[in-house]
């Protein structure tokens, strides 16, 4: 990606549509519906980003920190960053991540104190995250156009017409058969870098798609399979945390199952797959769901936990 | 003569408790309302009062209060438990002992929500009666037959029957409330009634106590519930406000500030999920007035006698006055 990709991004902020990356026109029509349909925050402070990309282009080298700490009008959200950002102390972050984790263990169902917990402890796997998200060309493209997976982006009389085997058909059929929606995600609050706060919010709507891609329903060994894996992936440590504490909860048989077969398979694909986080999956839901796994590196899963919902789950 | 009734005061007071003999002029003529701009010219729209740190027109405050206690409803008590440690409980039952209501007493809780006051009002008026019946009973050592007989109407009649209305804006809390009431299993003697302090549904000259107990800052013009408190009240009825207050001694104030800014906005999140609103909570503390000032406005409304008991150094504050 060189100037022609700031070229683009100049041009896009005078509201142009031009789409970078050789894709087809249902795409590029996706995008600006994408566009079109909400007033999303995060686009309008990429568009500021792009703006000010375009001036300070001759400044700009290979490391792409297009976020100007402290040059922004940093606190336009109600005294935060971003939509939802509350400003936390070091020492109200820590309070929150030993709170947070207290109550995670003691209700697993308060789903907002899971966030709240990979919030507080993941600044450095964010870090890590974006870096590698930067130097990955379609990563990259994430991180400006910032997309969002709700019920509202998604077409889905389009996804169910497609063939089975395909990404976006199986995507749909995950989500039926395991009566999920995407829209359920908690909103980041206390992450205080609104680039990390999008890379956490893009972290938990991708998780259902790795779902997916993992072939793993939401039972409670499937969702503890899936964390093994974006443990080894991200190295959150609220991923860790459920890593080792989901297996807790655990009957005997599946325990051993996810020890012996899936566990392992989990470890190895989170390490050496590619980073999920970098994959425009607004874009490749025609794919068929196999060829997408070879393009990550991802192997099929050893056996498929059996789609019951457990108390667990 | 005034002064000199309060030089006398200041010399015996061993608590900080002020004495203001307001004597015959009880009603000054405007009020001091420092929370909201009043100005003649001003409609409600352009008026601008505090919502903790924020400036929001008038008009909004008052929804803005009422999504705040719809939010925190279910995990109020549980919250004031953390939040305090414990605390709270000994507030509200200084807040009773300083009442000393008598059986037969009316009580009107404005701001009642989930009940706290109103049943330790109950409570207390029983055990007095209790009391009484077994003072009475031990009286009389060892009655006739004929004096037996003679009670025996007496103790059908109950004039004695205390009553307590807990009243508040929001349906949330008073919902919590009944549910607790349930739980408690009280029949009789409470009601539960949604009102606005600055309006109440209730005539003139009713009750013989009136508590607002960490309510009246939520309130959007504090003035205006002080006059309804009058107006309700009997000739001879008791106001009383528990509220948190200035902390005078500079080290407890910045443990205090400390405590409150950092730790309990964290407690609401982590145990009610609602981090904004205890950070509402915490800086509602910080706008309201002084225990002088709000003395003062106590006093303008109409009360007299008006007194205040510093709690926990000042963080808290019971206010009193009578309508006389």
């Amino acid at each position: 990606m060189g100037t022609g990709s700031f070229d683009r991004r100049a041009s896009r902020s005078t509201r142009s549509v031009s789409n970078g990356t050789a894709s087809s026109t249902h795409a590029h029509c996706a995008w600006l519906k994408m566009w079109h349909r909400l007033s999303n925050p995060f686009i309008w402070l990429n568009q500021r980003q792009s703006s000010l990309a375009s001036k300070g282009l001759k400044a700009l080298t290979s490391a792409h920190r297009l976020h100007a700490s402290g040059a922004e009008p940093s606190c336009s959200y109600d005294g935060g960053l971003y939509p939802g950002h509350i400003q936390t102390t070091p020492f109200q972050k820590a309070l929150l991540a030993v709170g947070s984790g207290v109550a995670a263990l003691q209700d697993p169902y308060r789903h907002d104190m899971v966030a709240v917990l990979g919030e507080t402890t993941g600044h450095l796997a964010l870090i890590n995250l974006r870096d590698r998200m930067q130097n990955d060309p379609e990563g990259y493209t994430i991180l400006t156009e910032r997309p969002r997976i709700r019920l509202s982006t998604l077409d889905l009389e389009k996804m169910a017409s497609l063939p089975d085997g395909s990404f976006g058909r199986e995507y749909l059929r995950f989500l039926e058969e395991n009566k999920v929606t995407p829209d359920s995600r908690a909103e980041v609050k206390f992450v205080d870098d609104e680039e990390l706060a999008y890379i956490m919010l893009r972290y938990r709507e991708v998780h259902d798609l790795l779902h997916t891609l993992l072939g793993m329903p939401t039972n409670m060994l499937g969702e503890v399979a899936v964390k093994w894996f974006e443990a080894a992936q991200t190295g959150l440590p609220m991923c860790a945390l459920g890593a080792v504490l989901g297996p807790l909860r655990l009957n005997a048989s599946r325990l051993q199952t996810l020890v012996t077969s899936l566990g392992p398979w989990a470890l190895q694909n989170g390490s050496r797959a590619r980073c999920v986080l970098s994959i425009f999956y607004e874009r490749r839901w025609e794919q068929s769901l196999e060829e997408l796994r070879r393009e990550l590196n991802i192997e099929p899963p050893p056996v498929i936990p059996s789609a019951s919902k457990k108390t667990g789950a | 003569m005034a002064a000199s009734v309060r030089l006398l005061v200041r010399g015996l007071a061993h608590r900080s408790v002020t004495f203001a003999a307001a004597g015959g002029s009880c009603r000054s003529g405007g009020c001091l309302a420092p929370s909201s701009s009043r100005c003649v010219s001003d409609t409600a729209e352009d008026r601008s009062t505090h919502f903790g740190f924020e400036t929001v027109p008038e008009a909004e405050k008052a929804k803005r209060v009422y999504k705040v206690f719809e939010n925190v409803a279910q995990k109020y008590d549980v919250m004031n438990d953390a939040m305090s440690l414990g605390v709270h409980r000994l507030w509200k039952d200084m807040l009773l002992h300083v009442m000393h209501p008598q059986p037969g007493a009316r009580l009107l809780d404005v701001a009642g929500g989930t009940g706290d006051i109103s049943f330790r009002f109950l409570d207390y008026v029983r055990y007095q009666q209790e009391r009484q019946k077994r003072r009475a009973a031990g009286s009389v050592q060892t009655p006739s037959w004929q004096d037996i007989s003679d009670k025996y109407p007496a103790e059908e009649d109950r004039p004695q029957e205390s009553r307590a209305v807990v009243c508040d804006i929001n349906k949330e809390m008073l919902k919590v409330g009944k549910q607790r009431a349930d739980g408690m299993g009280i029949t009789s003697g409470l009601s539960w009634v949604v009102g606005d302090a600055e309006e109440l549904p209730f005539d003139d000259d009713q009750f013989d106590i009136y508590t607002v107990a960490f309510g009246i800052r939520n309130v959007t013009h504090v003035d205006q519930a002080l006059q309804e408190a009058l107006r309700v009240l009997k000739p001879g009825g008791r106001f009383m406000c528990l509220e948190f207050s200035k902390v005078t001694n500079p080290i407890l104030a910045s443990l205090y500030d400390a405590y409150s800014f950092q730790v309990i906005p964290v407690l609401g999140e982590v145990i009610a999920g609602d981090w904004k609103s205890y950070q509402y909570l915490v800086e509602s503390i910080r706008k309201f007035p002084d225990q002088e000032e709000f003395k003062g406005m106590i006093e303008d409304a109409g009360f007299c006698c008006v007194q205040y008991f510093n709690f926990t150094g000042g963080v808290v504050a019971l206010h009193s006055g009578f309508k006389l």
